[in-house]
């Protein structure tokens, strides 16, 4: 059973999630981020839902148990879609939003596919290590899509402070929820004591860095990205 | 097998979008100069602030009443200077050219923590002179 940290968590989860939202629209940055605005209230909408499954089927119930891992794989192809939206910021001058949208959707369907595979080959234990192993799969396509992006920030010089603080932002949560779900494929008994704690505080990393990213760093505000590359001199 | 190299792939790049990440927030703080009363309060003579004054300049920044806008970059570069200070250590006597990049780094997270005490002294006067021109 979730005990107070858990719901903790889901509380300034959920309220920072809000407020990013009302913050963006307060700064008059809507229009530019509405797929990251709408992840973050899907986001938040799932959270309530979480909590309507814990309260009317119990947290063992498989109920809840589909209802997270599910959603979690539908929230992460909405971050495809964020991906996908600064990868037309990142390129917008070159005018090659068809192609990128066309490699976005090919790269989605062979994820499917790879995990279908997986899947085929451990039928016996199908429904519990499919939607690890789906999540794990979707997670890891989001740490390839956002270190491309990264290379493509660095490559073209790309100097919109907020737009690479909101990639890297990303870049950390995606790494992290892969490494997190691949520990668990590999020590599943890591999962009660350790692993658990990972993904609700992870999510609550996103809306936090997003928010100050917003409150903090003007639209105009520029930096240069070849000084934040990792090298040693 | 697949799950090993996802785990490993995703903990290399983990890495580097936090460092990225951290050395983004630092690169803000660059570009402010420090005010003479910060230089007093601290005893920095110039520009060049110490790799190790970092905790120091922390203690102090702590000290000082909060501000709510500075406490999530100033807990990410804390951790990033945890993470170089380890880094440092380790490979101090075997990488040198890492070790001197670690140091540099290390100085920009002080100069870092040095500026938000600046703004942190700067807010406590204008509490202090708000508060005695409510008395008044």
């Amino acid at each position: 059973m979730p005990g107070p940290l858990d719901y903790a968590l889901w509380l300034v989860g959920f309220l920072a999630e809000i407020a990013v939202v009302v913050c963006a629209i307060h700064r008059r940055a809507f229009a530019r981020y509405i797929p990251l605005l709408f992840y973050l209230l899907c986001d938040a909408l799932v959270t309530l839902g979480l909590y309507y499954c814990l309260r009317n089927f119990g947290f063992n119930s498989s109920t809840y148990f589909y209802y997270y891992y599910y959603s979690e794989s539908v929230l992460t192809i909405l971050m495809f879609w964020v991906i996908i939206t600064f990868y037309l910021q990142v390129f917008e001058e070159m005018g090659v939003s068809r192609q990128i949208r066309g490699a976005a959707v090919l790269l989605l369907t062979l994820t499917a596919l790879f995990s279908y595979a997986v899947v085929h080959q451990n039928r016996d234990h199908l429904t519990s290590r499919f939607v690890v192993q789906l999540n794990q799969n979707l997670r890891f396509v989001g740490v390839v899509l956002t270190y491309l992006l990264w290379g493509a920030i660095l490559k073209l010089r790309e100097t919109r402070t907020r737009l690479v603080q909101l990639v890297l932002a990303l870049g950390v949560y995606f790494s992290a929820t892969a490494g997190t779900y691949a520990l668990r494929n590999l020590f599943p008994v890591l999962q009660p004591s350790v692993l658990r704690w990972v993904p609700p505080v992870i999510g609550l990393w996103l809306p936090l860095a997003w928010g100050f990213t917003f409150v903090k760093v003007p639209e105009e505000a520029r930096l240069a990205t070849a000084r934040l590359a990792v090298k040693a001199r | 097998m697949i799950a090993a190299l996802i785990c490993v792939i995703s903990l290399a790049a983990f890495l580097q979008f936090f460092v990225s990440y951290c050395r983004s927030i630092l690169a803000s703080s660059r570009k402010v100069e420090l005010s003479d009363r910060v230089r007093e309060v601290t005893g920095i003579a110039n520009e060049n602030v110490g790799a190790d004054d970092f905790d120091r300049l922390l203690q102090l920044v702590r000290l000082c009443p909060e501000r709510a806008d500075d406490q999530a970059e100033i807990r990410a570069v804390g951790t990033y200077y945890g993470l170089l200070y380890f880094v440092g250590r380790l490979t101090r006597p075997v990488i040198p050219s890492v070790a001197a990049w670690v140091e540099q780094e290390r100085r920009s997270c002080s100069y870092f923590a040095a500026v938000a005490l600046d703004r942190r002294i700067s807010y406590s006067r204008d509490l202090f002179s708000q508060q005695i021109a409510d008395r008044l």
